[in-house]
């Protein structure tokens, strides 16, 4: 009995193990069915979740171009910005190695309090920025004593540099940080999210910001589950930035700097063929190097509030009544609509009667009997009431737009403003009331409404110089020595057929030798300011533009002298003028803000600059961009 | 050959014992570990220091523990069962009062130059027990109820207390390996049934009892991916660990999940991941491989025990070598709750390692005094 017991206990067990086995046997094919499942089924997914667990991305910000003028000067370039940086878990304690790292730094440059923010809220891994902006010789003492500075670790960072300061701050322009605003406006570019990217924010640094920049590059880096990165898989350098080389002469610009002095001031000196400015100077200016670095609150507010607004670009953005330098438009209006020839004469008596209203001349004496060549070389503002009168508003401000007055002329910058050159309809428009004919007449002698940019003005001289030929004005010449497209060629390999204004050449003559005479006639408004080296003769324009109206109780009274007033209460002085007279090159225009009169005060001015450009004259020299050309092997060497 | 020995109150020469030992088995018990030490290498990025090295002496500490085991008279470990069952409670008991804390729950008694963990000794005392008990009462006993509470009482005792450690994983094992000699011994169907019918509503009203931390493993096992930063986290990065290592793997120290340390506690729990991440699907199966031999001998060698006590200890130490294997590897491939189980001879960790060693000890001298006949105390 106790046998069979046993027996039947022996085939319990057996049937009940072989259920055992059997079911961990079910149990074990279920592990190998869900390895089945997560590494063949699923294997794809699964490595691409670890790929994104380990891969890192990194921008790599590419070189931004350098800015070089027209014989490659760098006045845009990128400068080594020595760091240094901390690793928190490189050192025992963070507060000795500030201690220690004093001694080498200038004093008050490490902003302890932001350091030990960020050591205690980043990981003691993560590098923290502790001083920028070292001298090579600071940097190198660093890098000496680094024994004794443990967790300190030295970087070289990028920064844009602008080396000639304020000389170029209008035309460069200027880099900053990326604001919430360019990053809704501008087209997506990782770059913009790099907290340490700058991109242009005025100037050819802005219009051109896109060629400037460059292409990112790609670090793609092994990081682990804390975040500290093992290594670089893999690397994909950017693609630098283009160079643009300016159409400006930094030995010419300096010059006209230096020239202006102390004055609220805007000159513009330009190639009339080419179109090249070689010169475009707003005074005061301020130094973009600030910008870039960024710039205090106190400095931000004295640009802010300087009555003679440095920030703004006078050249472009600065919009003044032309005065007499208007007049050879209103006379070219006259003489190409036939209403006069250039034999037509009026008599000055220093004022004319218009119903109620008396129009006086500058003059008060009176000038005489003129001709056209004479009215203009003294400016007489009789002459031109007259001859406004007799072409009509509408005329003159056709012709005005011919020679680029009124209307942008797409220089490739920002802020460039439109002027006014006013028409009847314009005014029923805008006013809604009738053109007056007194308007005409101070529309004759470049007042009024008109108002027009230095630059507009150097381009109208231009146009009037090269014999009525539509250039246009071009602050960049090539990018990376590639000429840009649609420039003109410069001198002599001119071919400005399609853009001849259509201006008969006899009726410009005259006008020109009008210009002649202001500067080289012995009753010249600029006979004081003409250039004495032969062959070079310059022939201009001056203008006085009024800031305020001269009231009749002032008239009676006796009008006071321009530097009897206060200065913003003064009138601008302006000077549009050309050189060589008999192979005119360079046109000139300048405007000097309250500066008294266009004679006294913008003539030699232009006088002496376009002498400096003669002098100088680039053209003469292996420009830069055709000397990079033949480096690279193409082109026409 | 034993067979002629006679059957009753042998005692088998050392000489023959060491004969007999199974070495087909060690060497299965050898290769696996070796696994381990080559996994360990690779948690050291190319080191032997600090953990494959250790492993290995542990290893070698427990072998030669598992031979002394091994060629002790499989009577004697029938006549130690409930005082080692004794000592395992008492000591269990003990961790309450004077027990290290650890991780968050109270596991361990410091012995000064070493430290115990009672619920590994348990582990292998109430197989012993139990093993004992049923091989003492006729098979009608095992089928009446007043003869199934003894034994019912020696589990549910050690689960209560490993339980209150508060260590969820251990408890489960201990009730499943006893619940393994339950089975085999030939307790009726229905009775499992009835306890598992009832086991469940009390485990839900146990859960309401839980530690927060274990309430919400159990609760991130439903859905890891719902958490991916919390506690999910670890099941999410253990799968992406397996998927990622693909058929092939990725190659032994190539492992990007293991070595960036995505994988969280890959030297002991996760470990397996690690493997499969480097090895591949054909690492993973050549684990299974050696684990299901491992489990066949143990099988083997139940079915040749000529006494009922051999057949029993044989296949609940089996079983929870087993429940070893399953509970660890379904845990890192997101099918169970992520409980604290190693993954036998494979995790790093001595307490684990010498408690399977003894274990296997314990089977292979079932193997060794397989034709001894013990006659049931009744």
């Amino acid at each position: 009995m106790a046998g069979d017991q046993h027996k039947e206990k022996g085939r319990v067990f057996s049937r009940r193990s072989l259920m055992m086995a059997g079911s961990q046997a079910v149990l074990m094919s279920a592990l190998a069915g869900r390895l089945y499942y997560l590494q063949v089924i699923h294997s794809d997914e699964y490595s691409t979740m670890a790929d994104e667990n380990r891969m890192n991305l990194q921008l790599l910000p590419p070189l931004r171009g350098r800015i070089v003028d027209r014989f490659g000067l760098e006045v845009a370039s990128n400068r080594h910005n020595y760091r240094v940086v901390l690793i928190p878990e490189q050192t025992k304690s963070v507060e000795a190695t500030l201690d220690a790292l004093e001694h080498y730094v200038p004093p008050g440059s490490i902003d302890r309090e932001r350091v030990l923010k960020d050591v205690k809220r980043k990981r003691s891994f993560v590098p923290i920025p502790v001083v920028d902006n070292l001298t090579w010789e600071q940097f190198a003492k660093i890098n000496v004593n680094s024994p004794d500075l443990p967790g300190i670790q030295m970087d070289v960072g990028s920064t844009r540099d602008y080396p000639y300061g304020p000389l170029f701050a209008h035309i460069v322009g200027y880099v900053g940080a990326v604001s919430e605003r360019d990053l809704q406006t501008q087209e997506y570019d990782p770059l913009l999210e790099l907290p340490e990217f700058r991109i242009g924010k005025s100037g050819i640094e802005k219009y051109y910001d896109k060629t400037l920049r460059g292409k990112a590059g790609l670090s793609r880096l092994e990081a682990n589950a804390f975040g500290r990165i093992i290594r670089e898989l893999n690397r994909q350098e950017g693609i630098p930035g283009n160079d643009a080389v300016l159409t400006i002469d930094k030995q010419l610009q300096e010059f006209t700097v230096r020239r202006m002095g102390t004055e609220s001031a805007a000159a513009v000196i330009m190639d009339i063929h080419s179109g090249d400015v070689l010169s475009m100077v707003s005074v005061p200016s301020f130094d973009p190097n600030a910008f870039a670095s960024g710039i205090s609150s106190a400095d931000w507010k004295a640009l802010i509030e300087d009555p003679k607004r440095p920030l703004g670009n006078k050249a472009i953005g600065g919009q003044y009544p032309p005065g007499s330098t208007f007049k050879m438009i209103v006379a070219l209006a006259a003489l190409e609509a036939g209403v006069i020839n250039a034999g037509h004469q009026v008599f000055c008596s220093g004022h004319t009667q218009l119903g109620k209203h008396r129009f006086h001349c500058w003059k008060r004496g009176g000038h005489g009997k003129l001709d056209l060549e004479d009215a203009i070389s003294q400016s007489c503002d009789i002459y031109f009431y007259d001859i406004a009168r007799k072409v009509g508003v509408d005329k003159i401000a056709e012709m005005a737009h011919r020679f680029g007055l009124g209307e942008e002329l797409d220089i490739d910058m920002l802020g460039e403003r439109d002027g006014l050159i006013p028409t009847k309809a314009w005014k029923l428009a805008v006013q809604g009331v009738p053109w007056q004919l007194g308007e005409t007449y101070n529309t004759g002698i470049g007042q009024g409404y008109v108002l027009a940019t230095p630059l507009q003005l150097a381009v109208m001289t231009a146009r009037l110089a090269n014999g009525g030929k539509k250039v246009s004005p071009r602050l960049v010449r090539s990018i990376n020595g590639e000429a840009l497209e649609g420039a003109m060629q410069p001198h002599p390999q001119l071919n400005l057929e399609d853009l001849d204004l259509g201006i008969s050449q006899n009726s410009l003559k005259y006008v020109l030798n009008g210009m002649y005479k202001v500067v080289n006639g012995p009753r010249g408004s600029a006979r004081a300011a003409k250039i004495r080296v032969e062959g070079w003769e310059m022939a201009g324009k001056t203008g006085t533009a009024q800031v305020r109206r001269i009231s009749r109780k002032e008239r009676i009274e006796g009008v006071r002298k321009s530097d009897e007033k206060p200065w913003e209460e003064r009138d601008h002085a302006l000077f549009v003028g050309y050189a060589p007279f008999d192979d005119p090159r360079y046109a000139v225009s300048v405007i000097v803000e309250h500066g008294g009169s266009g004679s006294g005060a913008a003539a030699p001015i232009a006088r002496d600059l376009l002498q400096e450009t003669l002098r100088l004259d680039p053209l003469r020299k292996p420009s830069y961009d055709i000397a990079i050309r033949r480096q690279k092997g193409g082109g026409d060497a | 050959m034993l067979r002629e020995l006679g059957a009753k109150n042998v005692q088998l020469p050392l000489s023959r014992k060491i004969w007999e030992i199974n070495w087909g088995f060690v060497l299965l018990i050898c290769a696996t570990a070796s696994i381990g030490f080559l996994m360990l290498y690779s948690a050291a990025n190319g080191n032997l220091e600090p953990w494959a090295s250790r492993q290995m002496m542990r290893f070698g500490v427990g072998l030669i523990l598992m031979f002394v085991v091994a060629l002790v008279d499989i009577r004697i470990w029938l006549n130690l069962a409930y005082p080692l069952y004794a000592v395992a409670l008492i000591l269990l008991g003990a961790v309450e009062v004077m027990g290290v804390i650890g991780m968050g729950a109270r596991r361990w008694i410091d012995f000064g130059p070493f430290q115990l963990q009672p619920s590994e000794v348990m582990k292998i005392a109430i197989i012993l027990a139990l093993a004992r008990y049923f091989h003492n009462i006729g098979l009608e006993d095992v089928r009446r109820i007043r003869w199934l509470i003894p034994p019912l009482l020696l589990v549910l005792a050690p689960v209560a207390l490993v339980l209150r450690q508060p260590d969820l994983g251990t408890a489960l094992l201990l009730a499943a390996g006893a619940g393994i000699v339950f089975f085999v011994a030939g307790v009726r169907l229905w009775k499992f049934a009835v306890v598992i019918g009832t086991a469940i509503p009390a485990g839900f009203f146990a859960f309401q009892f839980l530690h927060e931390y274990q309430k919400k493993r159990v609760l991130t096992f439903l859905n890891p991916e719902n958490d991916p930063l919390g506690a999910g986290y670890h099941i999410l990065q253990s799968k992406i660990a397996l998927g990622s290592g693909g058929v092939f793997g990725k190659g032994l120290l190539q492992g990007t999940q293991s070595h960036l340390n995505y994988l969280p506690e890959m030297r002991t729990d996760f470990i397996f991941s690690m493997l499969a991440e480097e090895f591949g699907m054909v690492g993973g199966l050549l684990l299974f491989a050696l684990y299901i031999l491992l489990i066949a001998y143990g099988y083997a060698i139940a079915y040749r025990s000529r006494n009922h006590f051999g057949k029993l200890l044989a296949i609940g130490m089996t079983g929870i070598f087993f429940l070893y294997i399953f509970i660890n590897v379904a845990m890192v491939m997101g099918m169970v709750p992520v409980v604290g189980v190693p993954l036998p001879l494979i995790s790093y960790g001595g307490t684990a390692m010498l408690t399977l060693l003894i274990g296997f000890g314990l089977i292979m001298s079932v193997y060794i005094h397989r034709d001894i006949d013990i006659p049931g105390k009744r």
